[in-house]
């Protein structure tokens, strides 16, 4: 029997299975992705980028950047916070409740916690522990709010208040998610420093801006003229008067200007309801609180995995 | 598997067979095509190899060369990888899998004018796309770097190779299949739909958002774990029965891990931290992990068919290659798995690691591999004695250290780097530079790669010197025979 049709259509499905999984289901799931609304306020997710930083993505993918520079802050887990935000009236009940799930709070202790709500009363606890708290509280008819708090180095180190979500390149064409980070992570690059100067001295002069940074210098995005006639408006100011080529000005190209402007426009800290923000200020949020908690348990398992 | 009546080694396909199509012959009908293959091939290599020197001096000199666009990191390094993958891989893997369907097939190449126009497009193409990334076109996808407009050059020239390959093995004379026929074919089947599709869905007509991350990388993953390694490994397991003169361990293993490479190597790729729906990474890397069985079948099939003892000759040059390759083989693909557990990919991601694989899978073992091939086909090619064996072993010890001091290097400064930023108390400046001196080493294992493949290209230039000098002697003789012949026969 001749088996070679067989073979070649059982090789043919076995290609085109991921063909199928990782080209067309990805296009149906979310090639079709449209704005989101922010949480909080009645923003729409995200908005396009302004025309110059569009065309600075250009440059940015004309010039290799992503192959130093990721765009991803990643998200290793989540832990939750409980919040007290009203005693409400039954005092005594929310005493006993507080002494009951935090070890080592004596009534003395807990009274004075109550004389100065809102406060955080646990901090980096896994669902349990806070679902338990919360019962305990809701049931002593007092106000808490359960607040998640987003884990992983990336966050710690500041790139970015919440983990990187496929909404945040929408509108950009090519999406450069980047490989390594042979540079810092770029996804939060204009909510960071968001000073123009700064970004084309850094261009020009990495080290003029980073003591030690090994970032290629971008020279020839800038041109350099001679200081005789007089300083333009747009040459750069290096700081601490430093000036790496005396008596000429630097001024920036059409390509150093949109790159610029394409590195301020990198700001991925709109809060979205599947990715949920590093807020230093968890507690005062307490009125948007009761709707974190019910959104949690669908939310949450599967990105922390 | 000889009571099948099947060839269980090439070893028998070489010789005279009962068609009376010797491997002379055969040989000679490839020559034109593939003599243009692999001398395009080892330029461009040569090419990629400088173009990724020139590009780690920027680690030792960050203001190296800031002046000109052009020569700026962010170009040159794309060009190289680009130049390796195209202008060397692909081309190699065309050149040597067309003479592979015909001494497999036993049939004349079929079509050798195609094919030779074919290499043409294809390495316009490649100049072209290397052309249009230095001057700032490039697409910004790993491994689909250059331009739209090479892409339809590209895609003529390989469907023109692949239109000789298929109509070679079509008219072949040896009916049954030895497992490297398999291998070339799907890969032969596989790249124009993987090339199309990225180059429809990510250039042509984008799709939108993350979407395009996703297809981006299945292609990336696609090229070269699947194309590279169905096209890599049905060179090794032609060319280690045949240089080691042992029977292939077994047909059955060699086409298990043809099926495992087509059903879980095609689905990895996708780094756990993608901003995409979980599924997707998740499957992913269950894919990725269970690329294991193919690793174990390749390494058990190598180590059987290579045994110590089976073979008393010593290794020869090609063979190093080709067990180079294996090595590098294996231990890539263990670098892939590891890297893609849980709690190792959250140190590995987005560090050299990943550079340092993707280097290994591909001079290590792909490149290295299709050189002990073009070694071993170009002599017979050619019909002149193999080159000079002092030459060829020092390519092979330049490869060897270069690769090793390339990729080495890299890993460790890619676990480093992973495990300092896992404290955000490491400043980020102080990590990298951290980094540096591992680089420093590694530019050292560039210089020592472009030395090899420098006498790569040299030693072809020389075989087809010699070749071309010994034809225009013989074709000098045979016409003014003749005229010898008249003043002979004079007096």
């Amino acid at each position: 029997m001749n088996y070679g049709p067989l073979i070649f259509l059982s090789a043919f499905f076995a290609l085109a299975g991921s063909w199928f999984g990782f080209v067309i289901t990805p296009q149906v799931q979310i090639g079709r992705l449209q704005p989101t609304n922010t949480l909080g306020n009645p923003l729409t997710y995200p908005l396009a980028r302004p025309g110059l930083a569009h065309q600075g993505l250009e440059v940015y993918r004309a010039n290799g950047c992503a192959d130093c520079h990721s765009q991803q802050v990643r998200q290793t887990g989540v832990l939750l916070e409980v919040a007290l935000a009203d005693a409400g009236t039954n005092k005594p009940a929310v005493v006993a409740a507080l002494v009951k799930f935090k070890s080592g709070l004596s009534e003395a202790d807990a009274q004075r916690v109550l004389a100065e709500l809102p406060k955080t009363l646990l901090r980096g606890i896994q669902r349990q522990e806070a679902d338990a708290a919360l019962k305990l509280l809701s049931t002593a008819g007092a106000k808490a709010a359960l607040s998640i708090v987003p884990q992983g180095p990336d966050l710690a180190r500041g790139w970015g208040r919440r983990r990187t979500v496929a909404e945040d390149f929408l509108y950009d064409n090519p999406v450069l998610l980047g490989a390594q980070r042979i540079g810092p992570d770029l996804a939060n690059a204009g909510s960071r420093r968001p000073d123009l100067n700064w970004e084309l001295c850094h261009l020009y002069a990495p080290s003029s801006e980073v003591k030690g940074s090994a970032m290629p210098a971008c020279r020839f995005l800038f041109e350099k003229r001679p200081t005789e006639p007089g300083l333009a408006p747009e040459a750069l100011v290096f700081p601490g008067g430093m000036d790496p080529a005396p008596g000429y000005q630097i001024l920036p190209r059409p390509e150093a200007m949109a790159l610029a402007a394409y590195l301020l426009s990198l700001r991925a800290d709109a809060p979205l309801f599947e990715a949920p923000l590093l807020s230093s200020a968890a507690a005062t949020n307490a009125p948007a609180a009761p709707a974190a908690t019910t959104n949690t348990p669908s939310a949450h398992p599967a990105k922390s995995s | 598997m000889n009571e099948h009546g099947s060839p269980s080694t090439p070893a028998t396909v070489g010789t005279p067979a009962l068609t009376g199509l010797s491997a002379t012959e055969i040989d000679r009908s490839c020559r034109a095509p593939l003599l243009v293959l692999f001398v395009s091939a080892a330029l461009w290599l040569l090419v990629g190899s400088v173009f990724a020197l020139i590009a780690s001096i920027h680690f030792h000199s960050p203001g190296f060369l800031a002046d000109i666009a052009w020569l700026s990191y962010g170009r040159l390094q794309p060009a190289g990888t680009e130049c390796l993958l195209y202008g060397f891989c692909i081309q190699s893997a065309l050149g040597i899998g067309l003479w592979l369907f015909a001494r497999l097939g036993r049939a004349r190449l079929a079509q050798s004018l195609l094919a030779a126009t074919g290499a043409l497009f294809w390495n316009l193409g490649t100049a072209l796309g290397l052309g249009g990334i230095l001057a700032g076109d490039r697409t910004g996808f790993v491994c689909l770097d250059m331009p739209g407009y090479a892409a339809p050059l590209l895609l003529a020239g390989y469907l023109l190779i692949a239109l000789s390959s298929a109509l070679t093995f079509h008219h072949r004379t040896e009916r049954s299949l030895f497992v490297s026929q398999w291998f070339l074919l799907a890969a032969l089947f596989w790249f124009p739909w993987i090339y199309s599709t990225a180059q429809l869905f990510l250039v042509t007509w984008p799709v939108r958002g993350v979407a395009q991350a996703m297809i981006g990388w299945w292609f990336a993953n696609n090229l070269q774990t699947v194309y590279l390694g169905l096209a890599g490994l049905a060179f090794v397991f032609y060319f280690l029965p045949k240089l080691t003169g042992n029977d292939l361990h077994s047909r059955y293993l060699a086409l298990l891990t043809f099926w495992m490479l087509l059903l879980f190597s095609s689905w990895g790729g996708i780094s756990q931290s993608a901003p995409t729906p979980a599924w997707m990474p998740t499957l992913s890397t269950a894919a990725t992990v269970l690329n294991l069985v193919p690793l174990l079948a390749v390494g058990l099939s190598a180590y059987q068919t290579t045994r110590p003892g089976s073979s008393p000759r010593a290794p020869s040059l090609p063979l190093r290659f080709v067990l180079f390759g294996v090595v590098a083989f294996l231990v890539a693909g263990l670098m892939q798995v590891l890297g893609v557990l849980p709690r190792v990919c959250e140190i590995t991601d987005l560090t050299w690691f990943g550079a340092a694989r993707c280097q290994l899978h591909l001079f290590g073992f792909f490149a290295m591999t299709a050189l002990g091939a073009i070694y071993y086909i170009v002599p017979r090619l050619l019909e002149i004695e193999s080159p000079s064996s002092g030459l060829v072993r020092a390519h092979f010890w330049l490869a060897a250290c270069g690769i090793t001091l390339v990729v080495v290097p890299e890993a460790l400064a890619g676990i480093a780097e992973g495990l300092k930023l896992q404290d955000p108390n490491h400043e980020f400046v102080e990590v990298m530079r951290g980094t540096l001196h591992f680089l420093r080493v590694s530019t050292l294992g560039l210089l020592f790669i472009a030395g090899g493949q420098a006498l790569f290209l040299g030693n072809l230039a020389a075989q087809t010197f010699r070749f071309s000098r010994s034809r225009a002697a013989t074709t000098y003789a045979e016409v003014t025979a003749d005229l010898f012949k008249i003043v002979e026969v004079k007096p």
